[in-house]
């Protein structure tokens, strides 16, 4: 696996989220996976510490199918966009890359539209040839205040 | 505009035995006069002592729109004051928590307040010397407000006139014991930080939601009822992961939540799930439910384990969860805006599951990321939207309204009744009398 590779894969799994391509997004999740939004900065743990998201492949799923449904609150239906800054390395075995991106969200929902600022670390291994997302972790810039609903994937 | 704020009547005539006026959440001045009235008269709920334990620690928040600050004394009690400084009025303290050390210090000019309010120092004072200074309020230093704190949870009214503690919560307090009373030692703590949700609506649309057990089987739907399915395929005896375990039940009938019932008390407070509740089928802990019985005797035991209320409204400010140990906190910002804070409890001396289980409740369900949350707010939202034009004024709550209910201090109903609300209404007028 290249450097290349590895980049390339990360602005990938954000444009599947902006088109909406959810069953392809999924399938970049290792079996063992988890998508991470700490409530705090440095914030250890997410089993024993609340955490704005901490969802487990069935948790995603959860997610992706509610959406489907266009449940009340996807009237009228919300659009995201990432735009992402050049992902950097952080470090790599053999078969695993940490990945940090900076980012920017907006999330646009009729009239509305909220914009949100981090940095996102991707956990990645390799498994039978392919890159695949173990952890999703995502350091919102303003984690502790006071949020309203954000309901797409960062 | 003042067409309420001399008006007693006409406020008093927003709310019938069976519908309220569409003003009661739309109206910039009403929510002026909640602020002024219902709020400062009130018992609202400032924190958890355990939120801070050592002399010095602060905790800051506002009471409606009056910033205050909870701050243990050194002799171990807690006060409650107001957070602005007594000379130019900055806000004092503008960290959400922290230690003052022995003193608090104002930014501007260096006024320095004990931990009980009283002014320290006031540099190059004698200018002050030969003024009316020393008759003048400012003198008093930061005003402290009165508080009591039952089973570690502080409540302050920031009115000098209003009901007694005990006789403004009676027996909703018992809401209270239920959750403390889960830990064989019966003392929690806070922990695991605080979810802070913003929504753009007004505050009673939150507080009435929480015993409207209408509407989980349709606003819920969308979550519970996929949540249901992606489960059903499992065999019966599979072990269910904790989030499915705690979001399939809001998919309950309405005969389920008819039958919970819900028991309202004077003053606005009420709680539904009096018989069982979607708490009710959590795997059991046995070691855990040992060391309760030893704590407790058999009977005191089986009775706070079998006691699984849903919501607990403490009117207007504050609603539990004793059953998992967690607490929404009510801070209305404007007539359409309100912070909802959740605060989730370690019980002490029990097993991790039960903190685990309210860290995995509390982020599924009180996240600004929560597909629960989201269908929620959408319907605050629209009915906020919507009672914004013109049409029929009046909101319908005649949902098995019965006139004997209009006196009673303590009753016991179905479920799906929407006696909270007119409960909630009732004390509302109470408190939103003249000034």
């Amino acid at each position: 696996m290249t450097e290349g590779e590895v980049v390339r894969f990360i602005y990938r799994e954000a444009r599947l989220l902006d088109e909406k391509r959810w069953d392809e997004w999924y399938s970049l999740f290792s079996e063992d996976a988890h998508y991470w939004v700490p409530l705090t900065r440095n914030q250890p743990d997410a089993e024993f510490h609340t955490s704005l998201a901490y969802e487990d492949r069935l948790l995603l799923r959860l997610r992706i199918e509610r959406l489907r449904r266009r449940p009340p609150s996807q009237h009228p239906e919300s659009w995201s966009q990432h735009v992402l800054q050049a992902p950097e390395i952080e470090r790599h075995g053999e078969d695993s890359w940490l990945t940090r991106t900076a980012f920017f969200y907006a999330e646009a929902r009729g009239d509305a539209m909220q914009t949100l600022a981090g940095v996102v670390l991707h956990h990645l291994v390799a498994q039978e040839g392919a890159l695949r997302i173990r952890l999703k972790q995502v350091n919102l810039l303003n984690c502790d205040a006071a949020l309203p609903s954000i309901q797409l994937f960062l | 505009m003042n067409r309420y704020r001399d008006d007693p009547a006409a406020v008093r005539a927003l709310v019938r035995d069976d519908a309220v006026h569409r003003d009661v959440y739309t109206d910039p001045e009403i929510f002026r006069l909640e602020m002024e009235r219902l709020w400062p008269r009130t018992w609202i709920y400032v924190g958890h002592a355990s939120q801070v334990p050592a002399a010095g620690d602060f905790i800051t928040c506002d009471i409606g729109t009056v910033p205050v600050l909870m701050i243990r004394q050194p002799d171990g009690g807690v006060r409650v004051l107001r957070n602005r400084c007594a000379h130019k009025g900055a806000k004092l303290v503008s960290e959400w928590s922290g230690n003052a050390g022995r003193f608090m210090r104002c930014p501007y000019h260096n006024w320095s307040y004990r931990t009980d309010g009283s002014i320290a120092a006031i540099p190059f004072r004698q200018g002050y010397d030969g003024t009316g200074f020393a008759d003048c309020e400012a003198v008093r230093g930061l005003r402290p407000v009165a508080s009591e704190t039952y089973r570690d949870f502080v409540f302050a009214r920031l009115s000098e006139h209003g009901p007694g503690f005990r006789d403004y919560f009676g027996e909703s307090l018992s809401s209270i014991d239920y959750m403390a009373d889960r830990s064989p030692e019966g003392d929690m703590e806070v922990a695991g930080g605080v979810l802070r949700y913003m929504h753009d609506s007004n505050w009673k649309m939150f507080v009435e939601n929480l015993n409207d057990t209408m509407h989980p089987m349709a606003a819920h739907e969308s979550s519970a009822g996929t949540a249901k399915e992606l489960w059903a395929d499992q065999p019966a005896e599979a072990p269910k992961p904790m989030a499915i375990e705690q979001l399939v039940p809001f998919a309950g009938s309405y005969d389920f939540f008819d039958k919970m019932g819900v028991r309202v008390f004077a003053n606005g407070h009420s709680y539904s799930g009096v018989h069982f509740s979607i708490h009710s089928s959590y795997a059991a802990v046995p070691d855990y439910e040992a060391a309760m019985r030893r704590a407790y005797g058999e009977e005191r035991a089986k009775d706070i384990l079998g006691t699984v209320r849903h919501n607990t409204v403490y009117y207007p400010s504050l609603t539990i969860k004793g059953a998992i140990q967690t607490i929404r906190v009510v801070r209305p910002v404007a007539v359409d805006r309100t912070l909802i804070e959740s605060y989730s409890f370690r019980l002490k001396a029990a097993p991790d599951i039960f903190f685990k289980r309210n860290v995995t409740y509390t982020r599924l369900i009180n996240s600004p990321l929560s597909v629960v949350g989201h269908d929620d707010q959408q319907c605050y939202r629209l009915i906020q939207e919507g009672l914004a034009a013109d049409g029929n004024e009046w909101i319908s709550l005649h949902r098995d309204y019965r006139p004997e209910e209009r006196e009673a201090r303590d009753l016991t109903v179905n479920g799906t009744s929407e006696v909270s609300m007119r409960n909630q209404f009732r004390a509302w007028v109470q408190f939103m009398g003249a000034a």
